[in-house]
């Protein structure tokens, strides 16, 4: 207890010899001045101390949940509270009526403000499933997913400006695919890079789209961004913004369940398995006569469908885009939506993308950490719950021998 | 010709600078094949530890050289110290993860790191002050090449002939070499291996120190974000080198400092870190084992 006790100490002390510079003084080179804010070398020693302890228990815990499971070979993983919910009908068929119900309800009970910044999270929700089929289903890091939904976004931006006549219907699947077909080009070139190399070519691409954006003025208008960006009609009603938006959360509702019901179904499917098994071990998955181009192919082009399509919803929603609205960040909030959510977990991925997205919104005081939180939640998870908060559930065949009453995998 | 040479110099000034980042990148995943994604940050919380400490010193009436000498050596404590601990906290629990894993807690690293800065700092550019003073007997060239320059070119070839005497002489060089060639079998001959990685992590984040302290001088101002970019282009020379190969990682700096350097001045400035991710996409399409890297059969 005492060795333990000495041990946090010494843990916070470093970490106070560790932030002192940047958390304690503040130096204005202008005016030579320096700020001495004592105070935060407190908070950092009593938050080093606490959250070492928490760290300890946490990495024990951790090694005897790996020892148990060593010593229980092959026995059935116990299944997260979460997953067992989803697996009973019973259980998740009134969730479920409930969920539709608070959906449909939701535009009339609270404000335009709340619905859009409900649109927004909407967005998100559709953008981490697309990026989980990419990272979560086939295991192909890319850092730079927010790429394709600018394409998607300015490419409803500019087919707008030159060719009105198309509107928005037809956009959002000329976008998607747009989006798809970029997936396809940019996805050619880095079909044999590996995990790690992939993520920092697809970080490459990310930042190269924005910075093209940004500098091809006569294409893109540049920095200054488009605006007057029509909102998305139903047989030329005129509608008042209240109910543009109001009419736009509903078509979010809608994508959102189609992208689900698509994902779901692709998850499942021949090419789902495929990019699965990729994902678990490349050179295995190959051996066993997957065409690896294709496959890999098909998860960026699907991936960057879905990008596409939102990114037109993200502009219509919007009526006004800008480069500074594709920046490595998004790719990043994307990201760690898939990761907390469970990669290849589809309900996880929902959750995580309406936790990360609403709560600073509504958390106003919380807003400003986001990003420090967003960073800290992606190390944690990956040391404490690699599988996220709702892992996949893999379908099985499960041999069950009636009479003995075994359950043997 | 005068402009060709003033290229040439900036070039040469900005290879040095990848190079002396991408050491540290070469050098960690040579030894744990992981891209440390926040080796940028680390990088920059040099600079910003240096600008802190120079600015300090300037009110107490310290001046000229020991203000760089102090700064500097307290950056490099101060990054080292960083480096250590981001190793032990984000990567040392995922040593037998499945690679995905570590990956995506260096991008969660670089993202705290960054806006740790943001929030205990600023989020705008801070004015970094010069901290290299004009020498007088550069002046019939200053034109061409800047006293700044100057110290950059040299203090990263001291650095970079300090660092491969290390790693060919000294015990600690031969067992990450060791370490590098083989882990497992390192551990058998009673190297320890967690110490040579945190070695590893440190002299990296040295390296990577010295460099965002130079930088910050040349170029005059910083803030949070310059990490990323220098990351990411370090990072790529790194490949361009060959990754793993120390010096395949200062040449590959030294070709795509020249390289962007000329792009800039004869092409278009606003391409600039398009260009940079170019060479990145091209090289690993055309050449994944880099320059000087050979490439590794995977075996089955």
């Amino acid at each position: 207890m005492m060795a333990s006790m000495k041990r946090s100490i010494l843990v916070a002390l470093w970490f106070v010899f560790l932030t002192f510079p940047l958390m304690v003084v503040r130096v204005n080179t202008l005016k030579n001045t320096v700020e001495w804010r004592w105070l935060n070398m407190v908070w950092v020693f009593v938050g080093a101390f606490v959250l070492h302890n928490l760290w300890r228990w946490a990495l024990d815990k951790r090694q005897k949940s790996r020892k148990k499971a060593e010593l229980e070979d092959g026995a059935e993983a116990d299944l997260h509270i979460g997953q067992r919910l989803l697996q009973e009908p019973k259980l998740y068929r009134p969730f479920l009526l409930g969920l539709a119900v608070v959906a449909l309800l939701f535009p009339w009970v609270l404000d335009v403000y709340q619905v859009n910044i409900m649109v927004l999270a909407l967005i998100f929700v559709v953008l981490g499933l697309g990026l989980n089929i990419t990272v979560g289903l086939a295991g192909l890091l890319d850092l730079g997913y927010v790429a394709f939904f600018a394409v998607g976004a300015y490419s409803y931006a500019l087919i707008n400006q030159h060719f009105p006549a198309l509107g928005f219907w037809s956009c959002l699947p000329i976008g998607g695919l747009i989006g798809a077909f970029f997936g396809i080009v940019l996805g050619f070139p880095i079909l044999r890079l590996r995990g790690d190399y992939l993520a920092i070519v697809t970080l490459g691409f990310g930042s190269i789209a924005k910075i093209v954006i940004e500098n091809w003025e006569e294409f893109t208008s540049g920095a200054k961004g488009i605006a007057n960006i029509p909102r998305p009609g139903l047989f030329g009603i005129d509608m008042s913004i209240e109910g543009a938006t109001i009419y736009t959360y509903y078509l979010m509702v809608l994508m959102v369940l189609f992208t689900i019901f698509v994902t779901n179904r692709l998850k499942d499917s021949r090419i789902g398995r495929a990019w699965m098994a990729l994902r678990e071990d490349e050179i295995a998955c190959v051996a066993m006569g997957v065409d690896m181009a294709r496959t890999k192919l098909s998860a960026y082009a699907l991936g960057a469908f879905w990008a596409g399509a939102v990114g037109v919803m993200f502009a219509a929603r919007n009526t006004y885009i800008n480069p500074n609205s594709f920046t490595f960040m998004e790719s990043a909030i994307v990201l760690s939506i898939v990761v907390l959510g469970g990669m290849g977990s589809i309900v996880g991925v929902i959750i995580a993308a309406l936790v990360l997205i609403l709560m600073p919104e509504y958390l106003r005081a919380f807003a400003d950490y986001r990003m420090l939180v967003f960073g800290a939640v992606m190390v944690l998870m990956m040391i404490f719950r690699p599988q996220g908060l709702i892992a996949n559930v893999r379908k099985t065949y499960a041999y069950r021998r009636a009479e003995r009453g075994e359950n043997h995998g | 010709m005068d402009y060709f040479l003033e290229l040439f110099c900036s070039g040469l000034t900005r290879g040095s600078i990848y190079a002396l980042i991408a050491l540290g990148y070469t050098m960690v995943y040579g030894i744990i094949q992981l891209i440390n994604f926040a080796h940028g940050e680390i990088y920059m919380i040099g600079a910003f530890v240096a600008l802190i400490v120079a600015g300090v010193l300037t009110i107490y009436g310290f001046s000229g050289f020991s203000i760089l000498i102090l700064a500097m050596l307290i950056a490099m404590i101060y990054a080292a110290a960083y480096g250590y601990t981001l190793e032990k906290i984000a990567y040392q629990p995922l040593r037998n993860a499945p690679r995905l894993s570590p990956l995506i807690s260096a991008i969660g690293a670089s993202l705290f790191l960054q806006n740790y800065v943001l929030l205990a700092q600023t989020p705008d550019f801070l004015p970094f002050p010069q901290l290299v003073p004009d020498f007088a007997f550069m002046e019939p060239i200053a034109h061409i090449i800047g006293s700044s320059e100057l110290v950059i070119l040299v203090t990263s070839a001291i650095s970079m002939v300090a660092l491969t005497l290390l790693i060919k002489y000294t015990r600690m060089g031969k067992a990450m070499r060791a370490t590098q060639q083989d882990m497992v079998m390192a551990r058998l001959v009673g190297i320890n291996v967690d110490r040579v990685i945190s070695v590893t992590f440190i002299i990296g984040s040295v390296l990577a120190a010295i460099g965002g302290v130079l930088v910050g001088s040349y170029i005059g101002q910083i803030n949070f974000y310059i990490g990323f970019m220098a990351g990411v282009k370090a990072f790529t020379a790194a490949v361009l080198g060959g990754i793993g190969n120390i010096p395949g990682a200062a040449l590959g700096g030294l070709v795509l400092g020249l390289a962007e350097s000329m792009a800039a001045g004869y092409i278009s400035s606003a391409y600039e870190d398009v260009f940079a991710f170019g060479v990145l996409v091209l090289i690993l399409i055309l050449r994944p084992a880099g320059l000087l890297g050979k490439a590794v059969k995977q075996k089955v």
